[in-house]
């Protein structure tokens, strides 16, 4: 026991967190603590305003775009060099940014921005200040092969994006964030606008990230849930209820309302 | 029994009422291209308006309707841009908000005096930069309101997936959510060219007319709706031939403009 716990290595750490949306009388997440593994898929599930996508987008602190929202406790990410950094101490626009750089996110629908495939794959770095043309190239080549979709792009680089199926969208967008080389991905219901078998090639797609990058799935298909992730947390009406492998949270899990959830009770 | 035949005097009646005003519409543009086309002659377009022709107002009115474009739609496209990403839904944004959309239903000869008190009576004489700032301080709210309403139309998400990538705020704007919005701003800024190319009033006592060809801004300047209001109250035949060439070749243009906002439209979207 001792063993497996020192063998875990986190890449991200919730710890007390509390979020109150700007306006609102009462917090939407209530001391939430959630380890996010390096290198392993975890899973959000839980009914509609369980507050689930809330702690999601705390997480790269894409909430900062409107004001007024109030964060408190800890979210700690893991630095590659071995430090902790607490991201909501974090005040200035480039902080925000590099964080950003660290942990991607992917959104329910395909965010295509209306400029070409090569230019939406290149967006990221552009920003991120790569300027040389081979160097662009390699690495938008790299990430859309990353994302499954190199052989279906690859003929048609400068066409617009927006001409692509939902799902070849959504891979791109996937391929886009990957370009930027992040430590943590977050996904927020990224298959919900989709078909069967789009979803089905962007859950291989997660499946296979997980080499490269830690990921964090926000899903309402507890299928979804319990095909991709190795650990999954149950939320309801703001409050974190269970974490756990995601086995033990399927087959055996210790809260009742977590049970009653996935046995489809209510939800 | 009495519902159904409610049904058809309402439906009599609001036919009737489309018949009438199309009917009124259809008349003015027969009436405009029956009188119009015959007093077209190739020296309508050659000679300037001392010579019989409207070369020269052809050319002082784009020519003003331009300058109004120039200054007109970075103010305007800025403006909207404040409205709708930096100042949703603070105080000062819905107070600028309406104070645009009252501006833009202001009588148009108010926008005329008002210039007039500012460019044209400080300066002595009537100049055609001022009839050029008249039609751009008209246009600025219609491009304020087209900007604000088509950004609106960007989905949040556009936005978020940006910052999401590592952008700032102000990049996003001018690199995503602009060119996502482009067609509907470029669609807006072809219609309110077609609102101000054919404007009398705010050019009546700011520009005024010149009969003669000229680009010098600085004085009277040849005005192709002023001079259709001249023309037209003059006794003798010719002069009112020329003022209803004048005006079917303006409704053309219009029209034309109008047609071209839509297929752009049609087209990109």
């Amino acid at each position: 026991m001792a063993k497996e716990k020192a063998a875990k290595e986190l890449v991200m750490n919730v710890k007390d967190f509390s979020f109150t949306y700007a306006g609102a009388p009462k917090p939407s997440l209530k001391k939430i603590n959630l380890p996010v593994e390096k290198h392993k898929i975890t899973a959000m599930i839980g009914p509609s305003g369980c507050g689930k996508s809330t702690l999601l987008r705390a997480m790269n602190r894409i909430h900062d775009l409107y004001p007024g929202n109030r964060y408190e406790g800890e979210i700690n990410l893991y630095k590659e060099d071995g430090s902790i950094e607490n991201i909501l101490h974090l005040r200035k626009e480039n902080d925000f940014i590099k964080l950003r750089q660290e942990v991607g996110m992917i959104f329910q629908k395909p965010t295509p921005f209306p400029m070409s495939i090569f230019d939406n794959v290149a967006y990221g770095l552009r920003l991120s200040g790569i300027k040389n043309k081979s160097e662009l190239e390699g690495r938008v080549e790299k990430a859309l092969k990353g994302a499954a979709i190199w052989d279906e792009t690859k003929d048609r680089l400068k066409e617009s994006a927006l001409g692509m199926s939902g799902g070849q969208q959504q891979r791109l967008c996937i391929a886009r964030a990957v370009a930027l080389k992040p430590r943590v991905l977050l996904f927020d219901e990224p298959t919900s606008a989709l078909d069967p078998i789009s979803t089905s090639a962007i859950e291989e797609l997660i499946a296979e990230l997980k080499e490269e990058v830690s990921v964090v799935i926000v899903t309402h298909n507890m299928q979804q849930a319990s095909r991709l992730s190795d650990y999954t947390a149950f939320m309801y009406l703001g409050d974190l209820i269970e974490y756990d492998k995601t086995e033990k949270i399927f087959l055996n899990p210790s809260n009742k309302l977590t049970e009653d959830y996935i046995t489809g009770r209510f939800g | 029994m009495n519902r159904l035949l409610l049904n058809k005097v309402i439906l009599v009646l609001s036919t009737l009422s489309a018949l009438i005003g199309i009917g009124f519409l259809f008349w003015i543009l027969a009436t405009l291209s029956y009188k119009g086309v015959t007093s077209i002659h190739w020296s309508t377009f050659t000679k300037d308006l001392v010579e019989g022709g409207i070369r020269n107002l052809l050319v002082g009115q784009f020519t003003m309707a331009l300058i109004a474009t120039v200054i007109a739609v970075p103010l305007g496209m800025m403006a909207g841009i404040y409205l709708r990403e930096y100042g949703h839904g603070s105080k000062l944004a819905s107070i600028i908000r309406n104070l645009s959309d009252v501006m833009m239903s202001a009588p148009s000869i108010v926008i005329g005096v008002f210039v007039f008190a500012l460019l044209v009576d400080p300066v002595g004489t009537y100049n055609g930069w001022a009839g050029a700032v008249a039609l751009a301080i008209m246009m600025i709210p219609i491009i304020i309101s087209t900007t604000d309403n088509m950004l609106a139309l960007v989905p949040q998400e556009l936005r978020e997936a940006g910052i999401a990538l590592g952008g700032s705020k102000h990049k996003i704007i001018l690199q995503v959510v602009i060119k996502a919005a482009k067609v509907g701003i470029t669609t807006g800024i072809l219609l309110s060219f077609a609102r101000i190319i054919g404007e009398t009033a705010p050019l009546l006592f700011t520009s005024a007319n010149n009969q003669f060809f000229t680009m010098d801004l600085s004085g009277q300047f040849p005005s192709l709706t002023v001079s259709i209001y001249n023309l037209a109250t003059y006794p003798d035949e010719a002069s009112r031939n020329l003022a209803w060439a004048a005006s079917f070749i303006l409704t053309m243009i219009v029209l034309l403009i109008n047609l071209f906002g839509r297929f752009v439209i049609r087209n990109k979207k």
